[in-house]
């Protein structure tokens, strides 16, 4: 049974000069208890995609297609229904824990909220329920007394997600959780995510530019370019053996250390992601694209089968397709 | 190691020292209380070397680089450039600042956003009076890849990309022809695909300017990248340092190898437990051992130096190209 699907998802945003299409026809399906990671560079689209799942975008964005969280239609929700949803069934961890927190009011404070809000307990109650999140985010009890400075960058994401925790959602959307935290840390927190996502059967979408990171973590990888996804499949897949060309740069980009082929050879892809109000013609990544025909500046791509449960879209995958 | 790799290496590394801490202490005064930030670290960066600078955030790494910019005086010990100790006087500290540039990270914070990308390149050669500035600006500007460099001279930083950004950042850096680049996290802030492209122009800056490039960075992937070698910093300290190849594929000190436990794909992952601790109570004997999974395991007593390991303070290392650690264990287990 699928927690999230998403039908051919757009959304637009309306700005003085025009509309730009910061995500195009996006169909995904999240089973329960799984772990999709979506990976992009900045501008692919792939954060507004995850504020439009609990429809936290701006007013002047508009978003197409179906998003159905457990069968229902997120787009559709009445104001009061999309409230009950948000903490309750899905919550969201952002990026920069640094700035999601309330610098003047306790941590304790802040985690008990949504539980307080959404009416699921007492004060007494609640407190109890800080302690234990607390705890399932390896942080001691009395740090519900501390404030937001007086904990490193690391307990700081960590309070963060015992705040996404506190409803006991179902899903999880956890935008570049790790960004900005060093090495150790973000292993300490990547851990915690995975042990969460195992022990408690909650359905997670992980969000970053890292896609060793996502590998890590999710068992499938989507790969977004100027807000389509190019490719899909089984992470580890995606990861050591990329279908489509872009996947391979951003799978390059993070050098496997002890790799004789990266020792003093970064690679990187030439070029800009392109302008969403100039999207080339035919595929959008043929400009930057090192294996590029002719025939990709005017055709138009789609997703491909690319093996079992794989999909890309690149002509040189549905070639391949044709002649097996 | 072999025979051809050991001659390699020696070739890379065999430029004359340029740029050199020694014993350096660098000692803030933290709410009342001594914070040792840099507390006692030999570093050389020889002529047309790059070397990575690795640790957490807390550890002193970028204390370190900025003291060997001269931007913060050392309460003891010596920055060394070109044989001699640095003077701080302010006409020997610009002339300095010449041959030895910063790259910042996170070009959108450090370029003003209502300065042309000429201004910016321009603002070095204007400072020391350089004759033909507009020459200065498009060689720095076209060295860093923006080419041809007077289409840039009038776009401001937001019309720019994020990896033009850092282009334009480290044309800044160049314009004054210096010998030396420190680079503090030159692409934690920039995109995947763009990360290589600019870590490629900082080796192909050495290749055709022969400069000499001191990285600081938390990130061992770029160490593997760029780096001739690497020296990890723990809390004020070098606790291990020598060529990439030896240090990153047979790391000795468990802290080097805690940290390389936790990339993906390792196999076996060490997770230290606790942030790195306060550089104004730095434990006694080896200052690791509090979070060290060697001591913790037992194997430390196994060969009889855990008592030691929390008693006995380890001696600086040395500023020597060759591999080495600061740690009781591998002293004795190799």
């Amino acid at each position: 049974m699928s927690v999230l699907e998403l039908d051919d998802v757009s959304v637009t945003y309306r700005i003085a000069s025009g509309e730009v299409p910061a995500v195009r026809g996006v169909s995904l399906t999240l089973d329960s208890g799984a772990a999709l990671g979506v990976a992009g560079e900045s501008g692919s689209g792939k954060s507004t995609l995850a504020m439009a799942l609990l429809r936290l975008l701006p007013r002047d964005a508009r978003v197409d297609g179906r998003i159905l969280l457990d069968g229902e239609d997120v787009l559709t929700m009445k104001w009061g229904r999309m409230r009950a949803v948000r903490w309750a069934e899905a919550s969201i961890v952002f990026q920069g824990a640094q700035h999601g927190l309330n610098p003047v009011r306790k941590i304790g404070d802040q985690i008990a909220e949504p539980l307080l809000v959404h009416g699921l307990a007492r004060p007494e109650a609640a407190r109890k329920r800080v302690a234990e999140l607390l705890d399932q985010v390896g942080l001691p009890a009395w740090r519900a007394r501390s404030y937001p400075h007086e904990l490193s960058g690391g307990q700081r994401q960590r309070v963060m997600i015992a705040m996404a925790l506190a409803c006991s959602p179902r899903l999880i959307i956890a935008d570049e959780p790790t960004t900005a935290l060093d090495v150790m840390v973000q292993a300490q927190v990547l851990t915690l995510i995975k042990d969460l996502v195992a022990e408690h059967g909650i359905s997670l979408i992980m969000i970053s530019h890292d896609l060793s990171v996502l590998a890590d973590v999710c068992d499938r990888l989507a790969v977004m370019y100027a807000g389509r996804i190019v490719e899909q499949g089984p992470s580890g897949e995606v990861f050591h053996d990329a279908r489509h060309p872009y996947s391979k740069a951003l799978a390059a980009a993070f050098p496997t250390v002890g790799d004789p082929a990266a020792r003093l050879a970064p690679r990187g892809l030439g070029g800009d992601p392109p302008d969403p109000m100039r999207l080339p013609t035919g595929c959008s990544f043929h400009p930057r694209c090192p294996v590029a025909l002719d025939e990709c500046a005017t055709l138009d791509v789609e997703l491909w089968s690319a093996g079992e449960r794989r999909t890309a879209a690149c002509v040189h995958v549905r070639a391949k397709e044709e002649a097996s | 190691m072999t025979e051809t790799q050991a001659t390699k290496e020696k070739v890379s590394t065999a430029g004359a020292s340029l740029l050199e801490a020694r014993d350096l202490h660098v000692e803030f005064v933290a709410r009342g209380r001594r914070a040792r930030a840099v507390d006692g670290v030999n570093l050389s960066v020889g002529e047309g070397e790059i070397v990575a600078l690795v640790g957490e955030s807390g550890c002193g790494k970028t204390t370190l680089a900025r003291t060997l910019l001269g931007l913060e005086r050392p309460t003891s010990g010596e920055v060394r450039y070109g044989g001699a100790a640095l003077d701080y006087g302010s006409k020997a500290l610009k002339a300095y600042r010449r041959q030895v540039q910063l790259v910042l990270q996170d070009p959108t914070g450090s370029l003003n956003p209502r300065h042309t990308v000429y201004e910016a390149v321009a603002e070095g050669p204007r400072i020391h009076g350089l004759a033909d500035e507009e020459s200065a600006v498009a060689s720095a500007l076209s060295r860093a890849g923006l080419r041809p460099p007077e289409r840039f001279f009038l776009r401001y930083p937001h019309e720019l990309s994020g990896g033009q950004r850092q282009r334009v950042v480290i044309a800044g850096a160049l314009a004054l022809d210096p010998q030396v680049l420190v680079a503090d996290e030159p692409v934690a802030s920039l995109d995947a695909s763009v990360r290589g492209e600019i870590l490629a122009l900082m080796l192909k800056l050495r290749e055709e300017l022969g400069l000499s490039a001191l990285v600081v960075t938390h990130d061992l992937g770029l160490a593997w990248n760029i780096a001739d070698r690497v020296a990890v910093m723990y809390l004020g300290r070098i606790v291990e340092s020598g060529p990439v190849e030896q240090v990153l594929t047979a790391p000795r000190h468990p802290y080097t190898q805690a940290l390389m436990s936790v990339l993906p794909e390792s196999p076996e992952r060490v997770v230290l437990t606790g942030e790195p601790p306060d550089p104004t109570r730095i434990p006694g004997g080896c200052r690791f051992h509090a979070r060290c999974q060697i001591l913790a395991s037992g194997k430390a007593a196994e060969v009889g130096v855990d008592g030691k390991c929390r008693s006995e303070l380890l001696d600086i290392l040395p500023a020597v190209p060759v591999a080495q650690a600061a740690c009781h264990y591998a002293d004795v287990a190799g």
